[in-house]
């Protein structure tokens, strides 16, 4: 075995390895660098958080992590395996509302087994008792449009969660809820993942949740060509509870470091898009 | 408002316009009236006549044969323009071909092709058929064109997340959106049936409304005309109100204006 073998087994060590990664799109005039040499890894069973200023491509590079979108340079690779097509190994939770809004929730939540072919009892009362278990047990045959938007994320949640993908990747899946909400599924989410450790790959720019959700937080810089500027481990014990952990003076200090790199950053951001 | 009250004053509006109606064509105002009922006939006459198509049962094989025609145009329409909107929104090549073809021919005045039609399939149910279908056939490629190319990027990408493959996205995700649309445009597919069928008929044929108002027109039996009409918008209101009942069924997903949480 040669190099590339040796490689091979240091990569099958983690869930998820972005190495050298630059994401670039065609544009009017030229090419548009999103993403420049970014290196990420996520270990089976790791939380990992990715901050950054608004429009850092750190959603770019969640979809690059996802198989939606191929980088033009560096190397995807996935327990040990090239990513070629769409990762089968992860379950992706979007920013904005991607239920069928022609499906009812038990609808949503199943279409996972239906699509693999689990016969349409079965699937059906897996669907419900994972409702039950993000608290919608009672919302099973309402349409999307009748729930609320907390409702719809745990919709959400349990529709991902239903194929028990290996890899979690979330896009900012809170964000357009209130601060109460967020924090209720902050910890629904964390309750969730103890259960069984998926590896986690959650993109927002709430530098206080990533802290709060992970075991490692990724900066990233202002964008374009965006890079990965600094990594702080999160030693915080778990199980945690997000609006206590908050109380906490660890936690703070790791907020205040954290937070000393990425507010230039977010300053460049604003100087250049004018907040 | 109470559904009572808003109920009570639609109804006052149709009895104001017939009492003008009335007033006007038979009061005498220095010697004649302001309508003279020739040009403009009389409530009783139009009810009475519509009492006699109805008593006599003469009506009913004109009712049947629009209603026969509508429901053929709008049949075969739905179905041409559905399965042709989901090829030409799959193949954007075929949909840039056709482009100038499709909107050269949807601005075409159907009325000249009546004569066509008439030509090629004879003065029967047919002729009339061709010519709903053209309306209908436009109507309902538009919204399936709309519907699968307006597909949410985020539902998409969700879909394809969750393990969709091509036949599955088409099953899941395209032919419920196509359909929402053309459900929404229901209401406008069917009307557009029915008026092709009623022109076709009323440039050429032996039955249907349309004839029944052609026929009146022919000798000026104003009140023949006026009933006619009156008859035809109660038939349209009828099948108006089924396609309502047929809409609610099938699109319960759907958010009703001001009932979507946020």
């Amino acid at each position: 075995m040669g190099v590339g073998g040796a490689e091979t087994e240091h990569a099958a060590g983690r869930a998820v390895d972005l190495a050298d990664v630059t994401i670039a799109f065609p544009v009017a005039h030229g090419v548009y660098t999103a993403v420049e040499r970014a290196a990420l890894a996520v270990a089976p069973g790791e939380f990992v958080a990715i901050v950054g200023p608004t429009g850092c491509g750190k959603s770019t590079l969640l979809n690059v992590a996802a198989g939606l979108l191929a980088p033009v340079a560096g190397r995807v690779t996935v327990f040990g395996r090239p990513l070629e097509t769409l990762n089968r190994q992860a379950g992706y939770l979007f920013q904005s509302d991607a239920l069928f809004p022609w499906k009812t929730a038990i609808d949503n939540v199943a279409i996972g087994l239906d699509l693999v072919g689990v016969d349409k009892a079965e699937a059906r009362g897996r669907a419900q008792a994972l409702l039950a278990k993000v608290g919608l047990a009672g919302f099973a045959g309402r349409y999307p449009h009748m729930l609320s938007g907390g409702q719809r994320k745990r919709v959400g949640l349990a529709q991902v969660l239903i194929r028990d993908p290996k890899i979690l990747l979330m896009d900012e899946p809170f964000g357009p809820l209130d601060a109460q909400t967020r924090q209720i599924m902050g910890n629904l989410l964390l309750d969730l993942w103890s259960a069984d450790r998926k590896a986690v790959l959650f993109v927002t720019h709430d530098l206080e949740e990533a802290i709060a959700l992970s075991d490692r937080v990724v900066i990233m810089s202002a964008g374009p060509a965006a890079r990965i500027i600094g990594e702080w481990e999160v030693a915080l014990a778990r199980p945690r509870d997000i609006a206590e952990i908050k109380l906490e003076k660890a936690f703070h200090d790791l907020h205040r470091e954290i937070w000393h790199v990425l507010r230039s950053e977010v300053m460049k951001s604003y100087a250049q898009t004018g907040g | 408002m109470p559904r009572l009250t808003l109920m009570a004053l639609q109804v006052l509006v149709a009895v104001i316009a017939i009492a003008l109606w009335h007033v006007l064509t038979t009061v005498p105002v220095g010697g004649k009236p302001l309508l003279p009922p020739f040009f403009f006939s009389t409530p009783l006459d139009v009810a009475a006549r519509i009492y006699r198509w109805f008593s006599t049962s003469s009506v009913w094989i004109h009712l049947w044969v629009t209603l026969v025609e509508s429901m053929l145009a709008f049949v075969i329409g739905s179905v041409a323009g559905g399965l042709v909107g989901f090829w030409f929104a799959r193949k954007p090549l075929i949909a840039d071909v056709f482009d100038p073809y499709v909107k050269m021919m949807n601005a075409l005045p159907r009325v000249v092709l009546a004569p066509i039609f008439a030509l090629w399939l004879g003065l029967g149910i047919w002729s009339k058929v061709a010519l709903g279908f053209t309306l209908v056939f436009f109507v309902v490629f538009f919204n399936v064109y709309q519907g699968i190319k307006e597909v949410s990027p985020t539902v998409l990408a969700n879909a394809r997340m969750l393990g969709m493959n091509e036949r599955q996205l088409m099953r899941h995700v395209y032919w419920p959106s196509a359909l929402s649309w053309v459900f929404s445009s229901l209401h406008t597919s069917v009307g557009f049936a029915v008026v092709g069928a009623v022109v076709g008929e009323y440039l050429g044929s032996a039955r249907g409304l349309g004839y029944l108002i052609q026929q009146a027109e022919g000798v000026f039996d104003v009140a023949g005309v006026f009933a006619g009409m009156f008859v035809l918008a109660g038939f349209v209101v009828v099948i108006d109100g089924l396609v309502t009942l047929v809409e609610r069924r099938l699109l319960v997903w759907r958010p009703v204006a001001g009932e979507t949480r946020a």
